[in-house]
């Protein structure tokens, strides 16, 4: 019940919310909620943390991203809205949009 | 016991009788000294000055009246050690061994083996470890048998999970009647290898010299026979300074070494059956090859069955650079077999099934098979051949279809042959489709790893992709050798990185214990030194802190090794625990001033690991944020490697 109540919150967050939240502010808040430990400063992502899957450039749609953040059962721990607030999380959404494509991996001679 | 020889001529006890009437005398000597470099007009000393026989006394080295008739016992021991060809000794000097470490260096040369300062046991242990892996030749550590075998003892452990063998020899003193009083005392005990027994594969204390012999022989050949295992001798400081009066008298056993044990053949006849019909075979390896011929051997069996191979990284055991080699998909392919078969797998429950820490279950965690009801199991492990009770590194419990108590690497022989001549004529066609089929899937893959390595390229702090492939372009063109782990940085070096030599990557610590990477690394690199290859260590920031004098080591030995720190300034592995447990409360992790939980980051302040490299001997550069300064740093890094000197770059990354 706890996990439909908390899906039922996410996808209460109007959009409009989301969009008219601050990058800047999602970008701290993705660092001081520890966000980046597992998934990287630019949310890049790690296979070593089994959650740590990639979060931009391109995120999952809003509601799947909040859905998610708020009722996970896997190895990610979910964030009540105690511990994370709406607006923050509002923001760290914000923030991932934001993030830019990486250049063409075609284009990194490292890589090639 | 060891003391019962009471012809010597010269005894430890009369040797310190000498010893403490001579350091009785000492600062007279200084003091006579003074008086006779005392300037002209200097204020007159009361003191008399001495005659000129005393100061001579008093002066010149004592001599030591009693020359003893025969030789020191353990000149002998040193006889028994040179007969296995033992390369080097990491060792922090200890009382407890004295007698042998004179010989060593005296009557032995400090050849074969050579002693390696160390600045702690862990260290030295974790030598040997990491020497084992890239040689195939074990070490030999001396310890202090209480205090330094307790140092030693997380490392043995590490080396026990990691079934690598190390002589470790702890010096006691086992005749309390005559046991000097205080320090050596203290370092004492009825049984000093109680410490390790439960993660060593076999101890002794012998209490005489041929005992010595045998036991140290016996030890060795215990150690290298797989699985292979730390093993310990308990060394009395009597017995070592005792003196042999008919050297003829005492014998080497000859060492021969023991056959691997291989799996039963019926067993291997019945596995290879079951892969030879197989619709989706899979072969999972951990620490299955153990030389080179073992990759070569794994290749061979996957290609007769034209399988996809899941790589645990335990050892260098399959290429990633063979289209067979499908480690990214294990979990897609282990769900989908009909037959897998693990090759010394460390933990084949959690391999085949998932553990999520989510607080289900009672708080126990969701836990999932990830394979079908009917798929068969097979394994080849020689764990089996060396379980023992207390701690659990036999991991949990996974019943499986056909099991082989052997060694992987010696049945795959006979298990190619096995499979050669059961593969039905009518599915080759099946056969050869499956392997174009992993051919498609590997290029897929490698594209995909090359996509993810891409992301947060430029980002500051500095991705661990980005980091791995500016070492991989300075050296590249080397004959490498990575020598530390990459799990906790992405694997990176491992997924990107072409490694088709065994000696490519050495696996992990085994017990997963902090401390050993950064002195595993520089003891695979004295190997690596020795077949004239370059070795590169991503040295985790964490696990330096426990060691850094092994890199002291390596300046003073002069052991080549770039080391690349993986500077994350945290304990990062905690930092998602504390995270966890906090959500799992519906508490917000507190944070101090750091950028993660309290107690589990490396920063206010943050370690100037270049400083520190630079104080201990090495070439270093950094801290290092900007991707851009990279390359030249690692370039004037990679000269002073190819000088024969360690360098360190400290660079500030990404977490993972």
């Amino acid at each position: 019940m706890k996990r439909i109540a908390a899906l039922i919150l996410a996808f209460s967050l109007a959009p409009a919310a989301a969009f008219a939240a601050s990058a800047e502010k999602g970008k701290a808040a993705f660092i001081q909620h520890g966000c980046w430990q597992c998934h990287g400063t630019q949310g890049q992502g790690s296979i070593m943390t089994s959650a740590g899957k990639r979060l931009a450039p391109n995120p999952l749609p809003w509601e799947a991203f909040a859905g998610f953040v708020r009722s996970t059962n896997r190895a990610m721990p979910p964030f009540s809205e105690k511990i994370l607030s709406d607006a923050d999380l509002a923001d760290i959404y914000a923030y991932l949009q934001s993030i830019p494509k990486p250049p063409d991996v075609s284009s990194i001679p490292l890589l090639k | 016991m060891a003391r019962a020889d009471s012809r010597t001529k010269l005894n430890r006890r009369k040797f310190l009788a000498g010893v403490a009437i001579a350091g009785a005398a000492a600062p007279q000597v200084a003091n006579a000294a003074t008086v006779a470099e005392a300037p002209a007009g200097a204020p007159r000393r009361s003191a008399l000055r001495p005659s000129a026989k005393m100061a001579a006394a008093e002066t010149a080295t004592p001599v030591v009246p009693m020359q003893a008739a025969g030789t020191p016992a353990s000149d002998f021991m040193v006889d028994v050690i040179k007969s296995l060809d033992i390369a080097y000794l990491p060792c922090n000097p200890a009382q407890s061994f004295r007698g042998l470490h004179e010989s060593l260096i005296n009557y032995g040369g400090n050849r074969k083996p050579e002693f390696l300062t160390c600045t702690h046991e862990e260290a030295s242990v974790a030598m040997a470890h990491g020497y084992f892996k890239i040689a195939g030749k074990p070490l030999m550590v001396l310890c202090h048998g209480t205090v330094g075998l307790q140092h030693a003892a997380m490392a043995i452990y590490n080396a026990w999970c990691d079934r690598v063998p190390v002589i470790v020899m702890g010096g006691t003193d086992l005749d309390a009647s005559k046991r000097p009083p205080g320090v050596p005392t203290f370092h004492s005990a009825q049984d000093i290898n109680a410490l390790v027994r439960e993660f060593t594969k076999w101890d002794d204390q012998p209490v005489s010299l041929p005992h010595f012999a045998q036991s140290f022989v016996r030890a060795y050949k215990v150690a290298m026979t797989p699985p292979h295992e730390p093993v310990m001798l308990a060394l009395d400081c009597g017995l070592q300074e005792e003196t042999v009066h008919d050297r003829s008298k005492l014998t080497i056993p000859r060492y021969v070494p023991t056959a691997p044990p291989q799996g039963d053949m019926n067993a291997v006849r019945e596995a290879a059956r079951l892969l030879a019909n197989a619709e989706r075979p899979v072969i999972i390896a951990d620490k299955c090859a153990r030389t080179a011929a073992g990759v070569t051997r794994l290749v061979e069996l996957a290609e007769a069955l034209q399988a996809p191979v899941v790589d645990r990284k335990g050892r260098m055991n399959f290429p990633n650079t063979h289209y067979l080699s499908q480690t990214a998909r294990g979990r897609a392919l282990i769900g989908q077999a009909d037959v897998i078969i693990g090759l010394e797998l460390s933990d084949y429950w959690g391999t085949v099934n998932g553990y999520i820490d989510n607080g289900d279950n009672d708080g126990a965690g969701l836990q999932e098979s990830h394979i079908k009801p009917d798929a068969k199991l097979i394994s080849i492990s020689s764990m089996l051949l060396n379980t023992k009770s207390n701690y659990q590194d036999f991991q949990r419990f996974q019943p499986v279809d056909i099991e082989m108590a052997g060694d992987a690497e010696a049945t795959l022989p006979a298990l190619i042959e096995a499979v050669k001549q059961a593969l039905p004529a009518s599915r080759k066609a099946a056969i050869e489709a499956r392997g174009q089929a992993l051919k498609k899937a590997f290029a897929e893959t490698r594209e995909r790893t090359r996509q993810a390595a891409s992301y947060a390229w430029d980002a500051s702090p500095i991705s661990t992709a980005r980091m791995s492939m500016e070492v991989y372009a300075q050296i590249k063109d080397f004959d490498w050798s990575s020598v530390g782990g990459d799990r906790q940085f992405s694997s990176w070096p491992t997924r990107l990185w072409p490694m088709d030599k065994h000696y490519h990557h050495i696996g992990g610590p085994g017990g997963y214990g902090i401390g050993y990477n950064a002195p595993a690394a520089v003891g695979a690199a004295l190997a690596n030194r020795d077949a004239g290859r370059f070795s590169v260590n991503f040295q985790p920031d964490g696990d330096l802190m426990f060691s850094p004098g092994a890199l002291w080591t390596a300046a003073r030995h002069k052991i080549p090794l770039l080391s690349v720190m993986h500077n994350n300034r945290g304990y990062h592995q905690e930092v998602m625990h504390v995270q966890r447990m906090s959500n799992r409360r519906n508490r917000v992790a507190s944070l101090g001033n750091d950028l993660g939980p309290i107690g589990t980051r490396i920063e206010n302040p943050a370690i100037d690991y270049a400083k520190l490299a630079s104080s201990l001997g090495l070439y270093s550069a950094g801290p290092i944020t900007d991707p851009k300064d990279l390359a030249p740093a690692l370039k004037k890094a990679v000269e002073a490697v190819k000088a024969g000197e360690p360098a360190l770059v400290d660079v500030v990354t990404q977490p993972r």
